[in-house]
């Protein structure tokens, strides 16, 4: 299983989200996670693609989202990507309760969320090149077998 | 369509039930249907029963939140009843607690506006 991966990409259509959370979680099952880590995983991967959709692409369907991840041992790396707009303002993205986006009934707590769900989350972005998300955890009902 | 509401119009409450998975695509129709209801004027309360909520992610919060200000607006309540673990999370991490009515289930729920008014 060392160095397992697998990418996706598909239309930015917010009925895309459902399938890739589900593919996602189906990739990482490999590993023997617990239903609450699993559970993580999809809510964390719901966040930063629809991020991708209403932020990223300000909801156009024509862009493409990207996800990998990669299994090494017991920790996954997710990186889930756009090539939209960009974050103007990284630190405020990341502020709990922020949007950019009131008005669209948003809750601002996409990013605390991965942030609490993962153990690392990074972000790189450019404006007008897109956002890159790159996150990961360790699967903790595996430890023992890897201790 | 992988969430399903239902509507039932209690004495005190319009009790509205959530099925299956509340995330950006879906929270739109949760979104228009329960403002038509709450619009409609048929409802002072709202009961948001969300026993049989699969997955929820910041999408929901956000439309909760959005309801919750609606039914406020109107001088009505809202109580959410039937958090599993990971809505309760979220919930949690959020600060919704603070401001959200929460009770075990409907009944209980219901129960509740018949105390306060």
């Amino acid at each position: 299983m060392e160095g397992n991966f697998m990418s996706l990409k598909f239309a930015s259509k917010s009925e895309n989200e459902s399938f890739a959370r589900v593919t996602v979680a189906a990739f990482i099952s490999q590993l023997d996670p617990t239903l609450d880590e699993l559970t993580d995983i999809k809510t964390v991967v719901s966040e930063a693609v629809t991020n991708a959709i209403i932020h990223g692409y300000d909801n156009n369907p024509e862009g493409i989202v990207t996800i990998t991840a990669r299994l090494e041992g017991d920790t996954v790396h997710l990186t889930v990507e756009d090539q939209g707009r960009g974050i103007e303002d990284v630190e405020q993205a990341r502020q709990p309760l922020y949007t950019s986006k009131p008005e669209l009934e948003r809750s601002g707590m996409g990013f605390t969320i991965m942030e609490n769900f993962m153990d690392e989350v990074e972000v790189e972005t450019a404006r007008g090149k897109g956002t890159k998300i790159i996150m990961r955890k360790r699967i903790e009902s595996k430890k023992a077998l890897f201790n | 369509m992988s969430l399903q509401i239902e509507f039932e119009h209690g004495r005190k409450a319009l009790i509205v039930r959530l099925k299956g998975e509340l995330d950006h695509h879906t929270a739109e129709a949760v979104k228009s249907r329960m403002e038509e209801a709450i619009e409609s004027g048929s409802c002072r309360n709202i009961v948001l029963s969300m026993k049989d909520l699969t997955f929820m992610d910041s999408s929901g919060l956000g439309v909760i939140l959005g309801r919750y200000k609606q039914i406020s607006a109107k001088g009505g309540k809202m109580v959410v009843c039937g958090l599993n673990p990971p809505v309760h999370r979220l919930f949690e991490m959020s600060g919704l607690f603070k401001i959200l009515s929460v009770q075990e289930n409907e009944r209980q729920a219901v129960a509740s506006l018949e105390v306060v008014s």
